[in-house]
């Protein structure tokens, strides 16, 4: 059976993912609709610093944030500086770490989405005297929907799935930073196999629940506009 | 390592090849049937089930170091000379070994019991998961204390940075690691000279300078 401990960090992973796939929506949006639009030179520097933590392994991405993090690097400098003392071993560390890391996640699919949509509908909706935000909402939003379900799925699953990262800044404290991945690792470290398969088949069975249920519903839709 | 590795291969002529990793890790390789032929371990108790479940060869566990425990700070000062910071509250995070996984961090919390302080302490631990991660934890200055190895932070009998207190022996069961010469090695003479090498004097006073009993 499940321990206590395993299922505190199941409900923590759920916690972590959820509001790390909130916030990154809200973050990817400004940052892929500009990426999308603009014609400035410096589009392509912030691309390649956008997509950069997918070269960079986890734990090395993980041991950097560390550093950054500590009373001497510049993140530690400036959270003490706000009077919030240092990130590291904290679920607010946890959850800044994993917006790094699955910044590209969101950014690529909705930045898709976007270029997708062309010129013509907003050209449409501004002769229709609908203005930058109203279009926003109720044009591009719509219609970049596959995009948003898609960076929605993808931060929420690669939060999920999120080990490197959180070993390196987590320090592996109940109820705080304990993550499923990480107690998944040390059931299997610790050769307790028979935990490991449970928390492990539990947490596929649970991911590919979501997963099917949203693609369904996916593709549910785009066959409705077809129709 | 390295410095045994190349003294042996100039010694003898026999050539050697380091594979290092997690203790935990190596088990796992080694019983679906990674290609090594010995296996240094960081504890006693992975050689012994080793060898009881026949994946290495029976009676050629030896002990080949002590590990020694030590509380460090990166910050010079923090840490006097009899440990007493660890009663004090003007610290925020204790960083530890898992004591489920690493030796090292049972030899941590083991001396915590005998101190009495495990309550006072508990709310300050955060768990690496090994003694590399440990010393990482502590040397960024994301944790101000930490339990560390002592081989990690001196050289040559001087403690390279900050300020630490090498913990008394009697407080923690000593960390023995074992080694074990594995089954793919029983018709390789040079996996037993490399066993006989390890435990000559010019070996050990050279395990000794690097902060561990033997």
């Amino acid at each position: 059976m499940l321990t206590l401990d395993d299922l505190s960090a199941v409900w923590l992973t759920l916690k972590l993912a959820t509001l790390v796939m909130v916030l990154l929506l809200l973050i990817g949006t400004p940052i892929a609709w500009w990426l999308a639009r603009t014609r400035s030179p410096v589009r392509g520097f912030v691309g390649a610093v956008v997509a950069l933590p997918l070269v960079l392994p986890p734990t090395v991405l993980g041991f950097y944030l560390l550093v950054a993090m500590g009373p001497e690097g510049p993140l530690g400098q400036l959270t003490k500086l706000l009077g919030i003392g240092t990130l590291a071993f904290s679920f607010p560390g946890l959850v800044i770490a994993s917006l790094f890391y699955s910044l590209p996640f969101v950014v690529q699919p909705l930045q898709n989405a976007f270029e997708a949509i062309g010129e013509r509908p907003l050209e449409v909706a501004a002769t229709l005297r609908a203005g930058p935000w109203d279009t926003f909402f109720y044009v591009v939003m719509p219609l970049a929907l596959p995009g948003y379900i898609t960076a929605a799925i993808l931060s929420f699953a690669h939060t999920v799935g999120e080990f490197g990262v959180v070993l390196m800044i987590g320090g592996n404290i109940p109820h705080k930073t304990r993550v499923v991945s990480v107690q998944l690792y040390d059931h299997v470290e610790a050769l307790e196999y028979t935990q490991a398969h449970l928390l492990a088949g539990g947490m596929l069975a649970f991911s590919f629940l979501v997963l099917f249920t949203l693609y369904t519903f996916n593709l549910q839709r785009k066959n409705q506009y077809r129709s | 390592m390295q410095k045994i590795a190349a003294q042996f291969e100039n010694d003898t002529g026999h050539k050697l090849t380091i594979i290092s990793g997690a203790t935990g890790k190596f088990y796992a390789q080694i019983k679906h049937g990674a290609p090594f032929d010995i296996f240094l371990s960081a504890d006693d108790e992975t050689p012994e089930r080793l060898e009881k479940e026949g994946v290495a060869i029976a009676g050629s566990r030896f002990t080949y170091a002590l590990g020694r425990l030590a509380l460090w700070s990166a910050r010079p000062g923090l840490v006097d000379e009899r440990g007493n910071v660890l009663n004090k509250s003007d610290w925020q995070y204790l960083a530890l070994a898992n004591p489920k996984l690493a030796p090292y961090g049972a030899a941590a919390t083991e001396t915590i019991t005998t101190l009495g302080l495990t309550n006072l302490l508990q709310k300050k631990f955060v768990q690496a998961e090994n003694i590399a991660q440990a010393y990482q934890f502590v040397a960024t200055g994301n944790a101000a204390l930490g339990f560390v190895a002592v081989s990690q932070i001196y050289e040559n009998g001087q403690l390279k940075s900050g300020s630490a207190w090498v913990v008394p022996k009697n407080l923690y069961t000593p960390i023995r690691q074992d080694g074990v010469i594995l089954n793919s090695a029983k018709a390789k003479p040079a996996a037993a000279a490399f066993v006989h090498y390890l435990q000559t004097d010019k070996i050990k006073t050279l395990i000794k300078s690097h902060g561990y009993d033997i």
